[in-house]
């Protein structure tokens, strides 16, 4: 190994190229990361901005901003960009940019096929949104996508749609190629399996589950391209096909995909939780069997939502079971967190006040998960806002402050400076207020009765709805704060430390801060 | 902790505390945020459900989250400068692993028995069909023969904010499903078109309604009373524009009701028989045009293209009396146009036909035929 290294030695010197080509041409790992990380930011944005017409519509009862039709469009496109656009290129950003380092390795082991599942993305995001100036507008079934509304009902540019989805997968699984590969292959010498930082336990996980899950989802795509086009009923009743396996095929796809938004998130609040504890993970191994439980029993509870499609008792109570098992290992995470910080020395930067709305947050979304699970309850909760409460509850809170945790957490080490602690506590608080202002009374309103996707509603939900709206855009607005925050430290502040913070531990930070171009070319010793 | 959270974060505070108060004085309902208990035995069996696991969420929250925040008070920096360095118990573990899957076996169990009931298929002493469509309801009493559709009533004006809204916006239909009190009622759901879901949430019944399948759903009530729903799955455009409104009544209305429906049958056969002029034709078939055909084709016929074509000015519309007719019996394979045949009676079928090739300028740019109701029973005869 080291020989091989030496063989070219001249190129650690050289620092990255100059300009544009610098970024289309790049199989740097840092400079991958930091374009996945921008352009994920970019989607949030947009998807952000399609979230506030969707408020905005719902202020008040009545249709007053846009019509029914373009309402389906922006919830459909807000779920496909969030889910698809945003949360997981965040997380495949950070694994860039941290796996190598974590593990003590020069870079991902296939460094053009990094650069490939990167650049691939705006191609799949530009078909995306261009479907929104297409002759009968953009996709308008939901990000779920349910046969036959998606397929003999669907408008022409669902053709796109699929498209820019395979194009989507096929980055996915190369870039989970790639993690899983670095991860079983460039570990430092002495970095056992049993010693890695939790960070990239969970991303070995997660990749294990893309790969198991993307090509699930290609094929439901391919059978309704095949469905619109070449005249075959896989999803038609009327030619003998079947909507509901759509469903099953989706939600096999659907489940594994939300652990994969929430795993990476699990490592993220891991480390920082132990950081600003000063204190050392409390049952790392523990941690990782719960990581492990929960991925493979994501296989086997799809059907949780789906209990209202009329399956067989047998089968509605097989997924109501393995649903609730769920809660066990998810218990375990949030339990050790808490006896992690448990007679720690605590302190309250802005990463650690992120990481503890996440678990205190992301508890709440579990609980109302648990309430799902319960089948005959989940009759009159299913496609309510107290589903649209819970997902987000879990999403934001949970998968966006995990990201944005580990930006402010990270940050100093990626530019080199510190981020600007005032202005970092305001964006969480600010974000902290906006989000349970927002999802918060969602629950209530999907109890008292509220459907989800309706862009106007009876008159009994009007007061909830507009707390709702001002709480979205108090969220949306102090974004734009984060975005200033992150140009401005990117820009100048107060120098870094290698270490950076005082609890920190790890090997990223034994580096230099901005870490140089090119890292660990010879493996750091690991104890 | 609290000297070094700064005068921004302590606003933040303040607001976080002043909208803690801002609800309990502007919102009096709280009843009204919660699910309803229903008038089944089955949907108070799920309402004390949903409260029971509610209440042990709460529990296990209280306990978890009161550990924590005594840790985060209790253990900063400044008052446990040097932290402990345990960082595994096994006992710990094994506690927390076995402790919350008791609990949940509490909760499985009842959800499990209730499931169970909800899920007794045995026939009902009133069977009745639902169908979904694109968007409304249909619903056929088996045993009667009785069959009409469910269309919201709430007026265009309301919903674009041109006149108050009323007490039951988007919850009210021009004919509710009308059933008696205490009698065991089952439904047998089914879609037309794309997936919709009936939900009538005081009978604690949400099944989907799925083109190619029939779900089940049964149910006792028991109470007379007006019952309002949704569709809650997907359906397209006007999605949250299908409201579920279920009545019922006294065993005694309930037969009155039937005999009325059939009488009623009786009548449009008459009606059918009657000669029609051009006029009469044209103005009943503006009223079913808004009521059946506006969401998709427009006021003013123009539709939204492509995938709601236009009628105003349409070859079809103005020169292929045949065709038009074909489509509305049909419906067109592979599109969003379904066949009309069974929700509309030949002389509305007949009427909204000839508006359509009448109104707009159809009449005067194309041949401006017209379609009678013999012409539908005609088309309706078994062809050889």
């Amino acid at each position: 190994m080291s020989s091989v290294i030496e063989s070219h030695h001249d190129d650690h010197h050289h620092g990255p190229a100059k300009g544009l080509m610098r970024w289309l041409l790049t199989t740097n790992h840092k400079d991958i990361g930091t374009l996945y990380l921008w352009f994920s930011f970019a989607m949030f944005l947009i998807g952000g901005a399609m979230a506030m017409v969707i408020r905005a519509e719902l202020f008040q009862p009545g249709m007053q901003i846009v019509e029914p039709e373009f309402y389906n469009q922006m919830l459909t496109l807000h779920g496909l960009i969030m889910v698809f656009g945003a949360v997981m290129p965040a997380f495949v950003g950070l694994a860039n940019w941290l796996v190598p380092m974590m593990v003590g390795a020069p870079d991902m082991a296939l460094p053009r096929l990094n650069n490939l599942s990167f650049w691939l993305l705006p191609f799949a995001f530009g078909i995306l949104l261009s479907s929104l100036f297409m002759e009968g507008g953009a996709p308008n079934f939901g990000w779920t996508f349910y046969a036959p509304l998606s397929t003999t009902y669907a408008p022409p540019s669902v053709t796109f749609f699929i498209f820019s989805v395979h194009i989507m997968g096929a980055s996915s699984i190369m870039g989970s190629i790639n993690v899983i590969v670095t991860i079983m292959n460039m570990r430092a010498p002495g970095m056992d399996l049993m010693k890695m930082p939790l960070f990239v336990w969970s991303w070995l996980i997660t990749a294990y589950l893309l790969i198991a899950v993307m090509p699930v989802l290609a094929g439901a795509v391919t059978m309704m391209l095949m469905d619109i086009h070449f005249g075959t009923s896989f999803f038609n009743a009327a030619g003998g096909g079947d909507p509901v396996l759509f469903q099953h095929i989706f939600w096999f796809f659907g489940h594994p995909e939300v652990y994969i938004m929430i795993l990476p998130a699990f490592g993220i609040v891991s480390h920082i939780i132990e950081t600003f504890s000063r204190k050392q993970l409390f049952g790392y191994s523990s941690m990782v069997w719960a990581m492990l439980s929960i991925a493979i029993l994501s296989f086997v509870v799809w059907a949780h939502h789906m209990f209202t499609v009329g399956m067989p008792l047998a089968a509605e109570l097989f997924f109501m079971w393995a649903t609730m098992l769920i809660a066990v290992p998810t218990g375990v995470k949030v339990f050790n967190w808490v006896a992690t910080m448990f007679k720690g020395s605590i302190t309250y930067e802005t990463p650690m006040l992120f990481a503890i709305s996440f678990v205190v947050l992301f508890t709440i979304g579990g609980f109302s998960g648990l309430m799902l699970s319960i089948v005959p309850a989940d009759f009159q909760y299913h496609d309510t806002y107290f589903v649209v409460a819970h997902f987000h509850y879990v999403l934001v809170p949970g998968s966006i402050f995990s990201i944005m945790a580990a930006v402010y957490y990270w940050i100093p080490k990626w530019t080199g400076n510190m981020y600007d602690e005032r202005m970092g506590r305001l964006h969480f608080w600010l974000s902290f207020v906006g989000v349970n202002v927002t999802f918060f009374p969602q629950h209530w309103i999907g109890l008292a009765g509220m459907p989800r996707r309706y862009p106007d509603y009876a008159l009994q939900f009007a007061d909830w709805n507009m707390v709702s709206t001002a709480g979205a855009f108090l969220f949306g607005a102090s974004q734009i704060l984060f975005l200033f925050i992150v140009l401005k430290t990117v820009m100048g502040g107060k120098k870094a430390t290698p270490q950076v913070w005082e609890g920190a531990r790890g090997l990223e930070w034994s580096v230099e801060s901005p870490a140089p171009y090119h890292t660990f070319s010879t493996p750091p010793k690991v104890n | 902790m609290f000297k070094k959270i700064n005068n921004l974060s302590k606003s933040a505070y303040v607001a976080l505390f002043m909208l803690s108060l801002y609800p309990s004085k502007v919102f009096s309902d709280w009843d009204a945020l919660n699910m309803r208990e229903g008038v089944t035995q089955v949907s108070r069996d799920v309402f004390e459900l949903h409260m029971l696991i509610f209440y042990i969420c709460v529990a296990i929250g209280a306990v978890v989250f009161s550990v924590m925040f005594y840790s985060l008070f209790r253990y900063t920096k400044k008052r446990n400068p040097n932290p402990s360095t345990f960082h595994e118990s096994t006992k710990l573990e094994v506690a927390w692993t076995v402790v919350p899957f008791l609990i949940l076996i509490a909760m499985a169990v009842p959800a499990s028995k209730t499931l169970t009931e909800i899920y007794d298929d045995e026939e009902g002493e009133i069977n009745i069909q639902v169908v979904g469509y694109q968007w409304k309801w249909e619903y056929k009493y088996l045993e009667d023969d009785i069959n009409f559709f469910s269309n919201l009533s709430t007026d265009q004006d309301e919903i674009y904010n041109l006149v108050p809204k009323g007490e039951n916006y988007l919850l009210e239909v021009d004919e509710p499903l009308i059933i008696p009190v205490d009698t065991r009622v089952r439904f047998l759901i089914t879609a037309n078109d794309v997936i919709h879901s009936w939900w009538v949430p005081d009978f604690a019944i949400k099944q989907d309604a799925i083109p190619g399948f029939i779900n089940t759903a049964w149910t006792r009530a028991e109470e007379t009373g007006i019952y309002r729903g949704n569709c809650t799955e997907l359906c397209g455009k006007n999605h949250g524009f299908m409201p579920v409104v279920v009545k019922v009544v006294e065993k005694d209305e309930y037969s009155d009701w039937v005999l009325s429906k059939k009488e009623e049958a009786i009548k449009l056969a008459e009606l059918t028989e009657k000669e029609w002029s051009l006029a009469e034709l044209t103005q009943r078939g503006e009223g079913v045009y808004q009521k059946n055909c506006v969401a998709c084709h427009q006021m003013n016929g123009e539709g939204l293209p492509p995938i709601f074509p236009a009628l105003a000015g349409s070859d079809i519309v103005m020169f292929d009396k045949d065709r038009n007719v074909e489509i509305l019996m049909e419906g067109v394979q592979g599109a969003a146009m379904q066949s009309f045949a069974n929700q509309l009676s030949e002389v509305d079928m007949a009427a909204v036909i000839t508006y359509t090739r009448q109104a707009w300028g159809n009449a005067e740019n194309g041949d401006g035929e017209y379609v009678v109701p013999s012409d539908i029973v005609e088309y309706k005869k078994p062809k050889i």
